[in-house]
């Protein structure tokens, strides 16, 4: 069985061709991919141990984000569902109203100091989308957005917020017309433009030098986590369960890394991906569903494909989890037994968006709402002092019009 | 015993001219039709690359991403490819050489795919998204069984990568002319391209090297004085117009290859 080392970031545990267990991750890549690569690994290697950059970044984490983001009890959805305590961290409460600013920051803080003057980015749902047409008009920078099709035509709320801030946003019209084409069409405008641009992979997928860098970047949310549990708390409860949706995965990685060493009896980690439809066969839980190996975007990873190694399609109501693969530390994770995963349908999240938002005056997206409805399903059945947290990693105001189109009304 | 990709560069060299080298997807637009296009290309081309389709080719523009959906929508299989293959080598002795992405391979199993490859009379692969050094293991596999497998070099690679690749390479490798995708356009001089290529051939000049991505029509003569040169989003461009225009695309690339030839002779 794979094994995780105690006392080394999740992060650093690769081997010589940058693969975690023997088998995940990688470099498979383009011959022109690979200087840039080297660079790019190089630059984050430098800067992560450049005191001055931990300073600007933290500062923007601080003064930008606002760090801390909310650590609440939801005690309405506790007393209803009358078992496990539930909290949440509202990572949601930032300018870019979802996790994927920490990323963002990092990425165009580091762009700049490789002197480049544009970035582009992927985007399924939009979030990354916005926090990078934010955080790059902020610093002065250049933002080219790939999007799907379909994801413009159904997030598009934040499209006119990603043009709002002066983005130049390219409809992705191949394949499904989700994000994974637009993370397809990223990389080759990557691969024609290395020499100028900086690529935003916008979430822990892609060649493994992003999915370090965007690992590292979102573990801000487990810092601020940790400190805020031991001051709840006095200390770390005896049984935890942290809660987080998975798509590419990002959002999870950054709730869970400072809790990988705790035992697992004490800390459990609970990854739910989305189980599509309950009328479709098609969903977008490689995990769950026990997908096989492939290489998808440059990384080894359990990926949706037949037989052939053909990408499969996916199906979700949240286009920020409808992705075929996920990132390769998950993968990682999961093979260890460090995290178990499991997936919600559509129509369980829709339910769990309806509870959350009757009792409790948070209004998740409906990526996070899949993280919901399992702890709505296990809660019931565990004892008082268990601490159930979910990260609520988006708000909900993208998905307005499809809450809408479902159930009749849409609560901000 | 020399490969038949050695024979036929050294026939080219005979002959004072780059080979030529053409590409199209396998299936595309239909198995049938391809072993007739592949036929019609094999009278003129000197090498010829048949790329398997893949869902999510990273490494390819918008022509050959169009010839690769349609062939996968037009329900492309992986025997397919060898199926092709076989019958198009019973006719024509050129060699074939295979290009697709990694994950294809890696499903078919290394071992498994090298085994029909042999049976089927593929001379060489050519794999996007499997660089240098990770592609060190498949490499040897493919020698041991007398299959060339090619390297990619591209501009962004260093002199002290381009000496490494060039000594762990097979007989033959494969210049990606510009930064870009397959079939962008040509956004450097051919001037440039070919300093590249001579500092290239300067490591070891005994390895043939092909220029690829971008070449057309228009650009191909620029490139008379390299070992080979290849066409490939120019003829995936091609199938799509012929079956818009409701035309043979054999007949179509048949003429098309011809002319070509003609701008390098």
């Amino acid at each position: 069985m794979m094994k995780i080392k105690k006392g080394i970031p999740l992060i650093d545990q690769y081997d010589k061709n940058f693969m975690w267990g023997g088998k995940f991750g990688g470099n498979f890549v383009p011959e022109t991919l690979k200087k840039p690569i080297d660079d790019l690994n190089r630059l984050f290697e430098k800067l992560r141990k450049n005191k001055s950059f931990i300073k600007e970044r933290d500062y923007y984490f601080k003064n930008y984000v606002g760090a801390p983001t909310p650590f609440i009890k939801l005690q309405n959805l506790t007393n209803y569902l009358g078992g496990a305590q539930i909290w949440a961290k509202v990572v949601s409460e930032n300018p870019g109203t979802a996790h994927k600013v920490y990323n963002v920051l990092v990425h165009c803080l580091m762009a700049k100091y490789a002197g480049k003057k544009s970035v582009c980015t992927d985007t399924g749902a939009g979030m990354n989308g916005k926090n990078t047409a934010m955080v790059g008009k902020m610093l002065g920078l250049k933002v080219k957005i790939f999007m799907g099709l379909v994801d413009i035509k159904r997030q598009k709320k934040n499209v006119d917020v990603m043009k709002k801030y002066g983005a130049e946003v390219i409809p992705v019209t191949t394949g499904s017309q989700t994000l994974v084409d637009a993370v397809s069409e990223c990389m080759r405008y990557f691969v024609a433009n290395c020499d100028s641009t900086h690529l935003v992979v916008g979430s822990a997928v892609g060649p493994a030098v992003w999915i370090r860098i965007c690992a590292w970047s979102a573990s801000q949310i487990s810092r601020e986590l940790l400190v805020q549990i031991k001051d709840e708390f006095g200390k770390i409860p005896r049984k935890l369960k942290l809660l987080n949706c998975i798509g590419g995965g990002s959002s999870a990685l950054g709730f869970w890394n400072e809790f990988i060493d705790y035992d697992k009896k004490q800390v459990e980690l609970i990854g739910v991906e989305a189980g599509g439809s309950k009328k479709s066969k098609k969903h977008a839980a490689p995990l769950t569903n026990g997908s096989k190996i492939g290489i998808l975007h440059g990384s080894a990873q359990y990926v949706i494909q037949d037989k052939d190694g053909q990408i499969g399609e996916t199906e979700s109501i949240s286009a920020g989890l409808d992705y075929p693969g996920v990132s390769a530390i998950h993968c990682f994770l999961k093979d260890a037994k460090r995290a178990r995963y499991t997936s919600a349908t559509d129509e369980e999240a829709l339910n769990a968006y309806k509870l959350v938002t009757k009792f409790e005056n948070i209004s998740p997206s409906l990526e996070p709402c899949h993280a919901f409805a399992e702890c709505i399903k296990i809660a019931p059945k565990l004892s008082k002092d268990t601490v159930l947290c979910i990260n609520s990693c988006g708000s909900s105001l993208k998905d307005a019009d499809i809450i809408k189109s479902k159930l009749g009304y849409y609560t901000e | 015993m020399k490969s038949e990709i050695q024979l036929a560069f050294e026939n080219c060299k005979k002959e004072k001219r780059p080979a030529l080298v053409s590409y199209i997807v396998a299936s595309d637009p239909s198995k049938k039709k391809s072993l007739e296009i592949l036929k019609s290309l094999g009278k003129y081309a000197d090498i010829l690359e048949l790329g398997f389709p893949h869902s999510t080719p990273i490494g390819d523009g918008g022509k050959i991403q169009t010839s690769s959906y349609r062939a996968i929508k037009n329900g492309f299989k992986m025997k397919d490819v060898f199926h092709i293959v076989k019958n198009f080598k019973k006719t024509i002795k050129k060699p074939i050489i295979l290009m697709g992405y990694y994950n294809m391979i890696f499903q078919y199993g290394e071992n498994n795919f090298l085994k029909d490859c042999k049976k089927a009379g593929v001379s060489g692969i050519i794999c996007v998204d499997l660089p240098w050094p990770e592609n060190q293991i498949f490499a040897k596999k493919c020698k041991k069984k007398s299959i060339v497998f090619v390297q990619l070099l591209s501009p962004t690679t260093t002199k002290d990568r381009m000496r490494k690749i060039i000594k762990n390479s097979h007989s033959m490798n494969y210049l990606i002319s510009i930064l870009g995708t397959t079939g962008s356009k040509l956004n450097v001089s051919p001037k440039k391209i070919l300093k590249n290529y001579n500092d290239i051939k300067r490591i070891n000049s005994k390895k043939n090297l092909v220029i690829g991505f971008g070449i057309t029509n228009k650009t191909i003569k620029s490139f008379k004085s390299a070992d080979g040169v290849v066409i490939g989003s120019t003829l995936c461009n091609a199938i799509t117009n012929s079956i818009k225009n409701r035309q043979n695309p054999a007949l179509m690339l048949n003429k098309m290859i011809k002319k070509l030839k003609r701008k390098i002779s």
